[in-house]
């Protein structure tokens, strides 16, 4: 069975981070996550960029995209999907084409800034 | 955990948020910064044994306020006393609390806490230093490093400021939808001029002043998190990042400014300019164009050729040209001039710039251009004449070698050329 292990954390207080506090804690991520790859466990690794530049796709027969994060307390994160997009608007009309067969519910699109596959330890 | 970092930028994001609301319900300046100090003093007690909070600002505000109620009352010589229990349940109503100020409570606070800095009767650099003082909660020694100035007058400066912003009235109305909009405008561009600040910066002092962009970045990120349908926020955001991202490439190893079509582009920061790219293409789907989305596509153009050649100069015309719809001025015509020369040749940029002499006539870059059309149209003469005005006008001695190189250059194709006809 595979697993996703999805991390949470306040923004803004990232934000205000000296740059050598953010380092240190993305190497201990780093650091912890090379024993789990050794040993065969590690499925795919993606950081994402900050929620400013998230767009959301409101599924229905027309899906309608708007700014920001997806934000509603009443839904819950149920998948997701990575695809490879070439501009911004073609990771939109790939998410209004997977939000289109759907009456309810959304699809928050986020850019990645990192992308590592999880088969080589490095 | 022994590590107490985490205090430190609990509060130091909180800031805004808990300082802006404060200020709504004092009124005024110094009773809402004294509220908040006081605050975080209890924080320091209490957090490290209790943990932080759900929510930092709110736990910062509801202390806060109760403390400066607290003050009031005493100095009104009211009998009230202090009342420690209040504080002592404070968990239940901190979360009531909590659910109670989400976004839509703060935008006016902190778009408030940022517009009265921006007091018209305030010099641009004196709004900056405020915004960093109370705004950011920069001590006033770091202020006076980056602004390079001793303590004592940055104190003095500070203390002025806000003096004249105590006198600030109409601001703590609730902002209609019009004032709202003009607010964001003069918010914004105060947080452009502080990132200028630090990019500006060069030689010696570039490092010292360097935390002003990040500052600017962290405050343009807050304000775009409470206005996040704001095209122009995006475009201004998108902006310094994509110039942030130079910054590893911008400075030679004497802190000298490296021309753009010169730089290193692989040490370009890529999470920057990625970040910076899909903020501009989010702007542009509202199709209403400003001013900073215009910079911040500019800035996108350059980001996206891997190397100078491959700049779109097409692209960068076409943006100028919308810039000058938007924000006429000289100086954008003369940057569109470059594109122009790139896609038309130096003849079609030097007659662009001709109306430009006179307004432009005490401009550096101005004579440093026309001299660069004039050397690639072989008028070396009247190219030599054009560099010897940019070289007095120079505002470096970075300048000054710049445009000696281009000198130099003609010099050089001068006795080439003189060489060529001798031997013939």
């Amino acid at each position: 069975m595979q697993y996703a292990i999805l991390c949470y954390d306040d923004e803004a207080v990232i934000e205000a981070w000296p740059e050598a506090r953010l380092n240190e804690v993305i190497g201990k991520h780093q650091a912890a996550t090379r024993p789990i790859a050794a040993r065969g466990k590690l499925g795919p690794v993606l950081r994402l960029l900050p929620t400013s530049t998230a767009m959301t796709v409101r599924s229905g027969d027309k899906p309608t995209v708007i700014d920001g994060p997806f934000a509603e307390t009443k839904e819950q994160l149920l998948g997701l999907w990575i695809v490879d997009a070439d501009t911004h608007e073609e990771a939109l009309a790939l998410a209004q084409e997977l939000a289109g067969h759907k009456d309810t519910g959304s699809m928050e699109v986020r850019p990645l800034l990192m992308f590592m596959d999880g088969k080589t330890s490095e | 955990m022994s590590d107490l970092r985490w205090i430190d930028t609990a509060i130091m994001s909180a800031r805004p948020k808990a300082m802006a609301a404060l200020l709504r319900y004092f009124g005024n300046l110094d009773t809402a910064e004294e509220a908040f100090q006081e605050a975080c003093l209890r924080a320091l007690r209490t957090w490290p044994e209790k943990g932080p909070p759900r929510d930092p600002a709110a736990w910062l505000i509801f202390v806060g306020r109760n403390f400066g109620v607290d003050q009031i009352r005493k100095t009104s010589r009211q009998t009230a006393l202090p009342d420690e229990a209040s504080l002592s349940n404070l968990d239940d109503r901190e979360t009531d609390m909590a659910e109670r100020l989400d976004n839509s409570h703060y935008r006016d606070d902190v778009l408030r806490l940022l517009f009265i800095c921006c007091h018209p009767d305030l010099p641009a650099t004196q709004q900056i230093a405020l915004a960093l003082r109370i705004v950011s909660g920069l001590t006033v020694k770091e202020i006076a490093r980056a602004f390079l100035v001793s303590e004592t007058a940055m104190e003095q400066r500070i203390t002025r400021a806000k003096r004249i912003v105590a006198s600030a009235g109409r601001e703590f109305e609730t902002p209609n939808a019009a004032d709202r909009v003009e607010r964001l405008g003069i918010v914004a561009a105060m947080l452009y001029l502080l990132f200028n600040e630090g990019y500006s910066a060069t030689g010696g002092t570039a490092h010292i002043r360097a935390p002003l962009c990040a500052e600017a970045v962290r405050l343009t990120r807050l304000l775009l998190r409470l206005f996040p349908t704001e095209p122009e926020i995006m475009g201004l955001l998108a902006l310094m990042l994509l110039q942030h991202a130079r910054t590893p490439a911008r400075l030679d190893a004497n802190g000298e400014i490296v021309l753009l079509e010169d730089q290193d582009r692989t040490r370009w920061d890529r999470s920057l300019i990625n970040e910076g790219l899909v903020l501009i293409d989010k702007a542009i789907r509202h199709v209403r164009p400003g001013a900073y989305q215009v910079q911040a596509a500019l800035a996108a153009a350059h980001a996206r050729a891997a190397k100078a050649g491959d700049t779109d100069w097409n692209e960068i015309d076409r943006l100028y040209g919308l810039l000058e719809r938007i924000n006429p001025s000289p100086v954008v015509t003369l940057n569109r001039s470059v594109a122009v020369s790139k896609t038309q040749g130096p003849q079609a940029a030097l007659d662009m710039i001709e109306t430009l002499e006179k307004p432009l006539n005490g401009y550096f870059h101005f004579h440093g251009v026309k001299g660069a059309y004039l050397m690639q149209l072989g008028k070396a003469e009247e190219a030599h004449v054009s560099f010897d005005r940019a070289i007095a006008l120079a505002n470096t001695p970075a300048e000054a070698a710049h445009i000696r190189q281009h000198i130099d250059r003609l010099q050089k194709s001068d006795t080439t050329a003189d060489s060529l006809r001798k031997g013939a």
